[in-house]
C-alpha cells in the first residue's frame, strides 16, 4: 500500500494558482501594452487630424501643412493593387479548392502560395524593383507599386477564398449538380454567392495590410516629397506609412515634424482599426444571417 | 457558345491559379539572377585597376588590405610583402597637386606617360586610375585583386560596400545582426505568448477570450511602420535612459519592438497547437489526481510541444524579414554585434536603407540583391522547417 | 459484502436536458458491475459521476447523494477532489497514453500526487505493468514512447496507469470498443483478475462481454435505471420486459 504525502493536494492548489496568476498577468499585460501603443499615438495624434491636414499639401519641409499627397497616393496603390490581386486571388482560391485535383498539382499550388506568404515584404520591394521598376521598364511608379502590393496580398486573398470555399458544405454542390448545372454554374451561382461574405473579408483584410506596407514600396513607387498629386499611373506618388517613415527618421526637422507624424500614425491604426471593424462586422453580420436561416 | 464561354473562364481559372503558384519562382528568378552575378566578380569599380611599379613584388590585394592602404593604416610596403619603400597614394585627385594642365594635356593625352613617369620615380606609389585613361608601361603593372567569393561574403567581417578603390561586402555583421535581434524578440516572445495562449486556450472563460482574441488580431494588423515609430518615440529614449546610452537606437530596443511584434503569431499558433491535445488524454490525467495546471504543465504542453516549436519557427521567420521597424529603431550601424545595447543593422534594414543609393546594376546593387537572396533563403528554411514540425505532430 | 458505492436518487442536468433521472444503486466491494443500455441513455454520465469528471463540462447540475465509503463525495470541499480521484481511477473507451515513455505514463499517477522516491515509483510502476499483464511485453521498452505500442498494448497500458496509484475502483468507459477481439480478450481476462482487490464499473456496448466479465448489470434507459441486479438474473430472467427486448436485440 503506497501513502502519498499529506500536504500534496494543498501544495498542487497552491502551484496552480501561481501558474494561472501569472498566465493571467501575463495576458493582461499584453491587451495593456496594446491600449499602451495605441493610447499613446491616439493621443498625441488625434488632435492633430483636422480638415486641413487632411486636404492641404505638406509645407516647410513637411513640418506643416497636410499629408494630402500621401492620403491619395495610398488610396491609389490600395485600389489598384485590390483591382489586379482580388480578382487574381479568388480565381485562384477557386482553382485551388474546386479544380485543383488531390495530388502533386494541388500540393505545388498551395506550397507555393503558402511560401509566397512567408517571403519578406522587403524582399517583395526588391523583386518589384527588378521586374516592375526596371526589366519592365515602369520606373518608380503607382503601376509598379501597386503591382508588388497586389503580389504580398495575393497569398491572403488566396487563402481566404480557399477557406471560405471549404466551408460551403458539399450538399450545395451535390444539390445543383443533381439539377443538371455545371461546375462553373454551380460555383458561380451556388457557392460563390454563400462563401462571398467570407471572401470579401479577406479583401478587407488586404486592404488593412496593403495599407499599411512600406518595405514594398521603397523603391517600386514612394516618394520622398512630391507636393503634387499623381496624374497618372505612371507617376511617382506619396504614401502614408512611407511619410511615416520619412518624417519621423530622416525629415529635415525631425522634432518640428513629430505632430504630422502622430497624425499619420493616428490614420493608419485607423484605417487598419476600421477594416478589422469591418471586417468583424462582415463576419458576424453573416453568420447571423446563417443562423436565422 | 455556352460551352466555349464556359471554357475560356475554366481556363481563366486554372491560369490564375497556376499565375499565382509561379509567383515565388518569379521572385527567385530575379532575385537570384541579380544576386548571383554579384559573386566573382570584381570588387574594384568597373574598369578601374590599381598600379604600382614594376619592381613591387606585392602579388595581389585583398580588398581590406586595400582599405586600410588607402585608410593610411598601412603605410610601408614592408608590412605586406619584401619591398622596402613607403606607400604613396595616388590618385585622380592628386593630379592638380602633382602636374600641370600643360603637362597633362587638354584632354588628359599624356596623362599615361605622366603617371607612368611619377611611379618610376617613386617605387613605392599605389595609384588608382580607370584602365582607359592609363596605358600600361614597362615600368608599371596592374595588381591583380581577387574576385568576390560566396565564402567571403558570408564571412567578411566588414560591410563597406561604396568603398574606394575596393567595396567591402563582408555580410557577417549583418547575418549576426539579424540574428542576435530575432532570437532575443523570439526569447523574450515565447514565454509570454506562450503563457498567453495557454490563458487563452485553458483558463481563460469564454467572455474574456472574446476581448482577447479581436485585441491580438489586431495587434497583428498594425503596421510596422506604426510599431517602428512608436519604437522611435518611447522605447528607444526609454533603453536610452535605462543604460544611461549615448544613443537608444540598439538591438535590444529592436529586439522588444520584434517581440511584440512577434506576440500574435506565437499566441495564434501556440493556441492551436494545445487546442490538438484531445481531450480523452486531459481527462485521463485530471482522472489520476493532476491538478489542471499539472496537467497543462506535463501533458499539455508535450502534446503541443511541436506546434509550439512551429510557432517559434515562425516568429523567427517573422523577425528576421521585418524591416522598416527594426530600421527605425536598431541604429543601423555595420559593425559586428558585441553587446545587446550597442546599434546594431540587420539584412533587411540594409536593403531598405541602401538600396536607393545603389546605382541600378552596380556592385552594390547586386550585392543588396544577393542580401535579399540571403534572407529569402533563411525564411524558405523556417516555412519548410515549420511544414515539417507541424506534418510530424500530424502523424504521431 | 460491505457496499462500495451507493448512489441514491441522483439527477443530473446538462442545462436544460435531464439525463440521468433520480438513479439508485448499491455497488458491492471487489465485484464488478457492468452498465449497459443504448447510446445516450446515460450510462457514461453515470459512470463519471463516481470520479466528479462531470465537473469538468460547462453547465452541469446534479443532486441526490453518490456516496463512496460513506462519504458523500459530491459534498466534500474541492480540494478533496483530487484525493477522491486518486482512489477512483479511469480507464477510457480509447486508448490515451500520453506523449510520454511507456514508463512514465505510468509513474505519472505518482508523480503528479507528490511521490518522489525513485525506489518507490519503480517498484510501483512494475508491480501496475504486471497486474496490467503488460510487464512481459514492454519491460525491456519502458524507455520508448507509448506510442509505439499497439493499441492493445496502448490500453492494458492506460489500465496499468490508472492502477499504479492504487485507487480502489476502477471506472470502465467502454474499454475494449476500439480493441480486435484478441485484445479484448486479453482485457476481459484482466478485468476477471483484478476483480480480487478492485471495485470495478463497466460501461459496455456488448452483452456477451457484459454477461462474460460482471457480477452485477444495471440496463439504462433514456436516463433512467430500468433494472439492476445480479448479471445472471439480468440475462437469464429479467423482470423487465425492456431489459428483455434490450438484451436480446428486440429493441427499437
Amino acid at each position: 500500500m503506497i501513502s502519498f504525502p499529506k500536504q500534496v493536494d494543498r501544495e498542487k492548489r497552491l502551484h496552480q494558482a501561481i501558474a494561472f496568476w501569472i498566465a493571467r498577468i501575463i495576458s493582461y499585460s499584453i491587451l495593456l501594452i496594446l491600449f499602451l501603443i495605441l493610447f499613446f499615438i491616439l493621443k498625441r495624434g488625434i488632435g492633430v487630424i483636422n480638415w486641413e491636414f487632411l486636404t492641404a499639401m505638406p509645407i516647410d519641409g513637411m513640418t506643416k501643412g497636410g499629408i494630402l499627397p500621401a492620403i491619395v497616393g495610398t488610396l491609389y496603390l490600395v485600389l489598384m493593387s485590390m483591382i489586379i490581386a482580388f480578382p487574381v486571388g479568388v480565381l485562384s482560391g477557386i482553382y485551388v479548392n474546386e479544380y485543383a485535383k488531390e495530388g502533386a498539382i494541388k500540393q505545388f499550388v498551395k506550397m507555393m502560395t503558402n511560401n509566397l506568404a512567408g517571403v519578406p515584404s522587403i524582399v517583395f520591394g526588391l523583386f518589384g524593383m527588378a521586374l516592375f521598376v526596371n526589366r519592365l521598364g515602369f520606373g518608380a511608379s503607382i503601376l509598379a507599386g501597386s503591382l508588388t502590393l497586389a503580389l504580398l496580398a495575393l497569398p491572403l486573398i488566396i487563402r481566404t477564398t480557399e477557406e471560405s470555399l471549404k466551408a460551403v458544405d458539399d450538399t450545395f454542390r451535390h444539390a445543383s449538380y443533381a439539377l443538371g448545372a455545371s461546375k462553373l454554374r454551380t460555383i458561380r451561382k451556388v457557392v460563390l454567392p454563400i462563401a462571398f461574405p467570407n471572401i470579401i473579408t479577406g479583401l478587407i483584410l488586404g486592404i488593412g495590410r496593403v495599407s499599411g506596407e512600406t518595405a514594398p514600396i521603397l523603391f517600386t513607387v514612394a516618394a520622398y516629397f512630391l507636393p503634387k498629386l499623381p496624374q497618372s499611373l505612371f507617376d511617382q506618388a506619396m504614401a502614408l506609412p512611407y511619410h511615416l517613415y520619412v518624417i519621423s527618421t530622416s525629415g529635415t526637422n525631425i522634432q518640428a515634424s513629430r505632430p504630422i507624424a502622430y497624425g499619420t500614425a493616428v490614420i493608419l491604426i485607423l484605417i487598419v482599426l476600421g477594416m478589422n471593424l469591418l471586417a468583424n462586422f462582415v463576419r458576424s453580420h453573416y453568420s447571423r444571417k446563417v443562423k436565422m436561416k | 457558345m455556352k460551352r466555349l464561354v464556359e471554357r475560356s473562364a475554366e481556363g481563366l481559372i486554372k491560369a490564375c491559379g497556376f499565375a499565382s503558384a509561379l509567383t515565388v519562382l518569379l521572385i527567385v528568378f530575379f532575385l537570384f539572377k541579380e544576386g548571383i552575378s554579384f559573386l566573382n566578380s570584381s570588387p574594384v569599380e568597373d574598369h578601374h585597376a590599381l598600379f604600382v611599379h614594376s619592381g613591387n613584388p606585392v602579388t595581389q590585394l585583398e580588398e581590406g588590405q586595400i582599405k586600410d592602404l588607402f585608410d593610411k593604416k598601412i603605410n610601408h610596403w614592408k608590412q605586406l610583402t619584401d619591398y622596402g619603400h613607403p606607400v604613396v597614394l595616388l590618385t585622380a585627385n592628386d593630379l592638380e597637386r602633382l602636374f600641370t594642365p600643360e603637362q597633362l594635356g587638354n584632354n588628359l593625352e599624356y596623362l599615361s606617360a605622366c603617371v607612368a613617369h611619377y611611379i618610376d620615380t617613386v617605387p613605392g606609389t599605389l595609384a588608382y586610375f580607370s584602365e582607359r585613361q592609363l596605358s600600361l608601361s614597362p615600368a608599371i603593372r596592374i595588381v591583380p585583386v581577387p574576385n568576390i567569393s560566396l565564402w567571403k561574403f558570408l564571412s567578411g567581417r566588414q560591410w563597406f560596400p561604396t568603398a574606394q578603390p575596393a567595396a567591402m561586402m563582408g555580410t557577417l555583421p549583418l547575418i549576426l545582426g539579424t540574428l542576435l535581434v530575432s532570437l532575443l524578440a523570439i526569447l523574450i516572445a515565447l514565454p509570454l505568448g506562450l503563457a498567453a495562449a495557454i490563458y487563452l486556450a485553458e483558463i481563460a472563460d469564454p467572455r474574456m477570450r472574446n476581448i482577447l482574441k479581436p485585441v491580438i488580431e489586431l495587434l497583428s494588423g498594425i503596421p510596422s511602420v506604426v510599431y517602428g515609430f512608436f519604437g522611435l518615440v518611447v522605447i528607444v529614449p526609454f533603453i536610452q535612459n535605462l543604460f544611461g546610452l549615448p544613443v537608444g537606437e540598439t538591438a535590444l530596443a529592436g529586439s522588444l519592438l520584434l517581440a511584440i511584434m512577434a506576440l500574435p503569431t506565437i499566441i495564434t499558433v501556440s493556441e492551436d497547437a494545445i487546442r490538438t491535445c484531445p481531450i480523452a488524454v486531459k481527462e485521463a490525467s485530471l482522472a489520476l489526481g493532476a491538478s489542471h495546471w499539472q496537467t497543462i504543465f506535463r501533458v499539455i504542453l508535450p502534446y503541443a510541444s511541436s506546434g509550439i516549436t512551429a510557432a517559434a519557427i515562425l516568429g523567427i521567420g517573422r523577425a528576421v524579414g521585418e524591416t522598416m521597424a527594426v530600421l527605425m529603431v536598431t541604429g543601423n550601424a555595420a559593425l559586428m554585434p558585441t553587446s545587446l545595447t550597442q546599434p546594431v543593422r540587420t539584412i533587411p534594414a540594409t536593403i531598405a536603407a541602401e538600396l536607393g543609393e545603389a546605382s541600378f546594376g552596380g556592385l552594390h546593387f547586386k550585392a543588396l540583391f544577393a542580401l535579399g537572396c540571403l534572407l529569402f533563403l533563411i525564411t524558405l528554411a523556417t516555412n519548410l522547417l515549420v511544414e515539417r514540425t507541424t506534418s510530424k505532430s500530424r502523424k504521431s | 459484502m460491505r457496499t462500495k458505492i451507493e448512489a441514491s436518487n441522483v439527477h443530473l442536468h446538462y442545462g436544460d436536458f435531464h439525463a440521468l433521472k433520480g438513479i439508485n444503486m448499491q455497488i458491492p466491494e471487489r465485484t464488478v458491475t457492468a452498465l449497459i443500455g443504448p447510446s445516450g441513455c446515460g450510462k457514461s454520465s453515470y459512470l463519471r459521476l463516481f470520479n466528479r469528471m462531470n465537473d469538468l463540462i460547462d453547465g452541469v447540475r446534479i443532486d441526490g447523494k453518490v456516496l463512496i465509503d460513506n462519504t458523500d463525495i459530491y459534498s466534500i470541499p474541492q480540494s478533496e477532489v483530487d484525493r477522491l480521484r486518486r482512489k477512483v481511477g479511469m480507464v477510457f473507451q480509447k486508448p490515451n497514453p500520453f506523449p510520454k515513455t511507456i514508463f512514465e505514463n505510468v509513474a505519472y499517477g505518482l508523480r503528479v500526487n507528490g511521490l518522489k522516491d525513485k525506489k518507490v515509483i519503480g517498484e510501483q510502476v512494475e508491480k501496475a505493468l504486471r497486474q496490467a499483464a503488460l510487464w512481459e511485453e514492454v519491460k525491456d521498452k519502458l524507455k520508448k514512447s507509448a506510442f509505439e505500442l499497439s493499441g492493445g498494448q496502448q490500453q492494458r497500458l492506460c489500465i496499468a496507469r490508472a492502477m499504479a496509484i492504487e485507487p480502489s475502483i476502477l471506472l470502465m468507459d467502454e474499454p475494449a470498443s476500439a480493441l480486435d477481439p484478441i485484445s479484448t480478450g486479453k482485457i476481459e481476462e484482466l478485468i476477471y483478475e483484478l476483480k480480487s482487490n478492485f471495485t470495478i464499473i463497466i460501461v459496455t456496448h456488448n452483452m456477451q462481454q457484459a454477461s462474460r466479465v460482471s457480477d452485477y448489470t444495471g440496463f439504462f434507459l433514456l436516463g433512467e435505471l430500468i433494472e439492476f441486479d445480479e448479471t445472471k438474473k439480468i440475462f437469464r430472467n429479467p423482470e423487465k420486459q425492456q431489459t428483455e427486448n434490450y438484451i436480446t436485440g428486440r429493441f427499437g
